[in-house]
């Protein structure tokens, strides 16, 4: 049998799985419209250097009154310095959202490669792993990240940084789980048997075997970094880029709560609220669906 | 709402005093809590060790960045540095810190002027007090909602509490405070601000009964705040917990025995489905205490979290490093308790 043909038989393969895997998708309802929420605030995001630039969070852009309720010049008010919430809010969505799925991945990528190890190589080197994720787990991860973000300097890059190295340990229990629970079946036996080397067995069997998983706890952490990032951010350790957590610091800097300013404390916790819910449900359908505990058996 | 936490009671009991060799299981246990405690201290080591590292590292003249910004001729300089010990090698500098901050010397503050440890010191009672509080309502807030929910699973009970928690669940702390500050401490409309905002009492407070009632009143806000994001994770664990005894053999004779709906619940399910919710209690207390820096720092709650928040704001890199081993060794002695609790509580695990 030629490498091509295995390698297609794989693929066809996967590709039935994957309609299976899009056919249960779709019977989660919660899933369906987080999903769609999802797809529109990525769109949104991404298409909006097409309308407006940099220069809507530009102190001198303001051109209305200060705290202006909203109006049809700017249908959600207002902010300390005039500027329109509603164009800030679309525009510190690219930061909010850049800042989630960057940090999500990383820490994905980290609890990726710690758990698959860790499960993998048994003895002295998994063990010394497990120890090294038992301690980031139990280690407070806000306040973690608020020492590193404070001590790097708030860049992007070192939010990012900081929010990824405080997450991981989650996910590299879930996988190393998993990872115990490939390696128990036969055909690994039959593989190591054949001659295949750690590398082999890592990168064919046990990671295609852990993708849904990741998938799964993949959405589900870029919810929780956002969130992570609105509150690094609210908290004075953060980029001084728009973001919907520096909104929100500003709103509660210059009082918007006793100048009765409500729409721009509302707005952009309800776009944080949106995105993490969205993101959440998501999810949660794809555990749903992907999760073999949950799955019923059948 | 404290029925799940009396119900807590009798499993305690009936576990300490369950059957099967006394002598073996505890030697176990005991042997289980000592391995625990050493790992404690492993943690705790791993932590004096990369702080210390951690804030090497900080980009920078380590001096420049405690005057922050300040003008400092040449001479002032070296004499701050030699002061501080960091014209020493890197290896006594570690011994220092190591043998300081195990005799508690956590320095002292560049911004107050005065050692750290006094003022966590100062600080840890409001702290205690608000996460205290909230964690109390919170956890039988959370146990006597997930139980009903779980029993009656897909009840309209069920769908609402836990779709209510898991919105509450994904609103930031922060934006929830600000909420609550909107509308219950300034007023919204026709509403009026009926709570206090800032601080823990009023600047003229009253003695004696008054006072106790003046510090509830600021507490309100912040406690409603805390168990509002808190909640849910109980919630949503006794729940899903309840629904794995549910369907358990035990249920069913239980109930075939003719016990009313009400005592098969109260006296078999929920002390079984209780063990897993009360540990995750301590093990997610990190997760309290990064609410509880929100908080207070929002509430202007003159606790800890309000320390850490103007360290960093400053920043004042002794008092930031000092809070943090704080906060961070309270939080894996509490997770320590909560593995060494469980077991002691469980009568599957002692024996396993």
């Amino acid at each position: 049998m030629s490498a091509v043909a295995t390698g297609s038989v794989a693929w066809s393969r996967r590709r039935l799985a994957f309609d299976r895997f899009w056919r249960d998708f779709r019977q989660h309802r919660g899933g369906m419209v987080g999903l769609l929420a999802l797809v529109v605030a990525v769109v949104l995001a991404l298409v909006a250097p097409l309308f407006i630039d940099d220069s809507v969070t530009s102190v001198v852009s303001g051109t209305s009154d200060d705290f202006a309720p909203p109006s049809l010049a700017a249908p959600f008010g207002t902010d300390e310095s005039g500027r329109s919430v509603l164009l800030m809010v679309w525009w510190g969505s690219r930061t909010s959202l850049l800042i989630g799925f960057l940090a999500a991945l990383l820490s994905i990528v980290i609890g990726m490669v710690v758990g698959i190890a860790a499960g993998h190589f048994r003895g002295w080197l998994g063990a010394t792993l497990m120890r090294i994720t038992d301690w980031f787990l139990v280690l407070p991860s806000l306040i973690t990240a608020m020492v590193l973000a404070a001590i790097l300097g708030g860049s992007t890059f070192t939010i990012i940084v900081a929010i990824g190295v405080t997450t991981w340990a989650t996910t590299a229990r879930l996988i190393r789980a998993q990872t115990l629970a490939v390696e128990a079946r036969p055909y690994i036996e039959r593989s190591k048997a054949l001659g295949g080397g750690h590398w082999h067995i890592t990168t064919r069997h046990v990671l295609p075997n852990v993708a849904p998983l990741l998938l799964a706890s993949t959405t589900l952490e870029v919810a929780s970094a956002i969130v992570t990032e609105s509150t690094l951010a609210f908290l004075g350790v953060s980029a001084n880029k728009t973001s919907w957590g520096t909104m929100l610091r500003a709103s509660y800097d210059f009082g918007a709560a006793t100048a009765g300013a409500w729409w721009y404390i509302i707005i952009p916790g309800l776009c944080i609220l949106a995105v993490v819910m969205a993101f959440t449900l998501c999810g949660r359908a794809l555990e749903a669906v992907l999760n073999p505990r949950l799955r019923k058996a059948g | 709402m404290t029925a799940p936490l009396e119900a807590a009671e009798p499993a305690a009991v009936q576990a300490a005093a369950g059957p099967g060799d006394e002598r073996p299981t505890h030697r176990g246990t005991l042997q289980y809590a000592l391995s625990k405690a050493g790992g404690a201290l492993f943690s705790i080591a791993m932590v004096i060790i990369g702080t210390f590292f951690v804030f090497r590292l900080l980009p920078g003249d380590p001096v420049r960045n405690l005057a922050q910004g300040r003008n400092m001729t040449p001479t002032q300089l070296a004499l701050e540095r030699h002061r501080l010990g960091l014209d020493k090698p890197m290896l006594d500098q570690f011994v220092d810190f190591v043998g300081k901050t195990l005799r508690f010397d956590l320095g002292t503050s560049y911004e107050y002027k005065r050692p750290v440890l006094d003022l966590i010191g100062e600080r840890l009672g409001p702290t205690l007090l608000l996460a205290g509080v909230g964690l109390v309502i919170a956890v039988s807030l959370g146990l006597w909602q997930g139980t009903r929910a779980g029993w009656r699973h897909n009840s309209r009970f069920d769908r609402v509490s836990t779709g209510v928690s898991l919105v509450l669940w994904s609103v930031p702390t922060f934006w929830l405070g600000l909420l609550l500050l909107m509308v219950f401490g300034v007023g919204i409309g026709p509403i009026p601000g009926i709570f206090p905002t800032r601080g823990i009492e009023s600047v003229d407070a009253p003695d004696g009964f008054a006072y106790v009632l003046d510090v509830a009143s600021h507490m309100v806000l912040p406690c409603l705040t805390l168990v509002a994001v808190v909640y849910a994770q109980y919630l949503l664990v006794m729940r899903s917990s309840l629904l794995e005894e549910v369907s358990q053999d035990y249920v069913t004779v239980a109930r075939a025995k003719g016990l009313r709906d009400d005592e098969v619940r109260r006296r078999h399910a929920v002390p079984n489905a209780l063990l897993p919710t009360v540990t995750l209690v301590f093990m997610r207390i990190g997760f309290v205490v990064g609410g509880a820096v929100t908080v207070e720092t929002i509430y202007s709650w003159p606790g800890l979290g309000q320390l850490f928040y103007e360290a960093i704001r400053v920043p004042d890199f002794t008092l930031m490093q000092g809070t943090f081993m704080l906060i961070t060794v309270a939080v894996i002695l509490m997770n320590t308790l909560a593995d060494v609790v469980y077991r002691m509580l469980d009568p599957r695990v002692r024996s396993a």
